[in-house]
């Protein structure tokens, strides 16, 4: 029983990973409606990067890795609100990239991976407990 | 996990090594869910067939003096090197292949989470049946000891 429970070393990486995506979902929401009065200031909606670990339970099962998160690079969305306390002088501001609906495509993804790993997890519990009570 | 293998295989026979390659089976499709979404990741699986013929053909050897499916070489001379480990597990490059896509996705990436869920599952039932069939050994013989 060499590195005996890597199977939860890589279902956690994935419970860190989506849980991270959702996290980021959750601000690009949140952040949706800040409005700027200039394209470069205004918020960007961010993407985490996944990529295979093969550190992280060697190369032939590896777990899923963060490499960073990212900023799209989809234009700012221009709205004509001349009455807007931040429009600009020809009436313009600027709505920040993020698409909602999107979002919250790219959410239930994430929660429906994080269950996945979730039952892994726990199938992988329950056979390691059978496996420890072996012939009683 | 060899010494148990040796030690006992005439009692568990072929399923103290099929519990270490469903294990393993088990680590490589967690990794393949692990993975869903990540780009230009291929899923991956273990031709179990595969697996179970090249055991079959290591004992072939020495199936005799273990009662069967035999795993590994047994140095039956003072001058024979000692075989390679008889964990089965331990040898599983040839048969870890790479899984032919349903519906190949735009960002290269090969998981069918879905697909990945059903082979889960069957492993981890494979598991439970080897588990279960080394309890009732197990079961046999201390009933055998007792003799209660």
């Amino acid at each position: 029983m060499s590195s005996s429970f890597k199977i939860f070393d890589i279902a956690g990486s994935a419970l860190a990973a989506q849980s991270l995506r959702l996290n980021t979902v959750a601000s690009n929401l949140a952040n949706a409606d800040a409005v700027a009065s200039d394209p470069n200031s205004v918020f960007k909606a961010h993407i985490p990067m996944f990529k295979a670990a093969p550190e992280l339970a060697g190369a032939q099962t590896p777990g899923v890795r963060v490499t960073g998160v990212q900023e799209s690079q989809a234009p700012a969305e221009k709205r004509y609100e001349p009455g807007h306390p931040l429009a600009d002088a020809e009436g313009y501001v600027y709505a920040p990239n993020v698409n909602v609906v999107e979002q919250m495509v790219d959410m239930i993804s994430a929660s429906r991976s994080y269950q996945g790993s979730v039952e892994v997890m726990n199938t992988a519990k329950d056979l390691a407990m059978r496996t420890l009570s072996l012939g009683q | 996990m060899a010494t148990l293998n040796t030690a006992l295989d005439p009692l568990f026979g072929i399923h103290g090594a099929a519990l270490a390659v469903q294990r393993k089976r088990m680590d490589v499709i967690a990794s393949n869910l692990a993975n869903a979404d990540t780009p230009n990741y291929q899923a991956r699986d273990i031709d179990f067939a595969k697996v179970l013929s090249q055991t079959r053909q290591a004992g072939q050897g020495s199936a005799t003096s273990l009662g069967g499916a035999g795993l590994g070489m047994t140095a039956t001379q003072a001058g024979h090197i000692a075989g390679q480990p008889t964990d089965a597990a331990q040898n599983l490059d040839p048969a870890l292949l790479y899984r032919v896509p349903l519906q190949p996705s735009l960002d290269g990436n090969t998981v069918d989470t879905q697909i990945e869920q059903g082979k889960f599952l069957d492993a981890a039932l494979h598991y439970q049946a080897s588990l279960d069939f080394i309890t009732g050994q197990v079961k046999g013989l201390t009933t055998a000891i007792t003799g209660q």
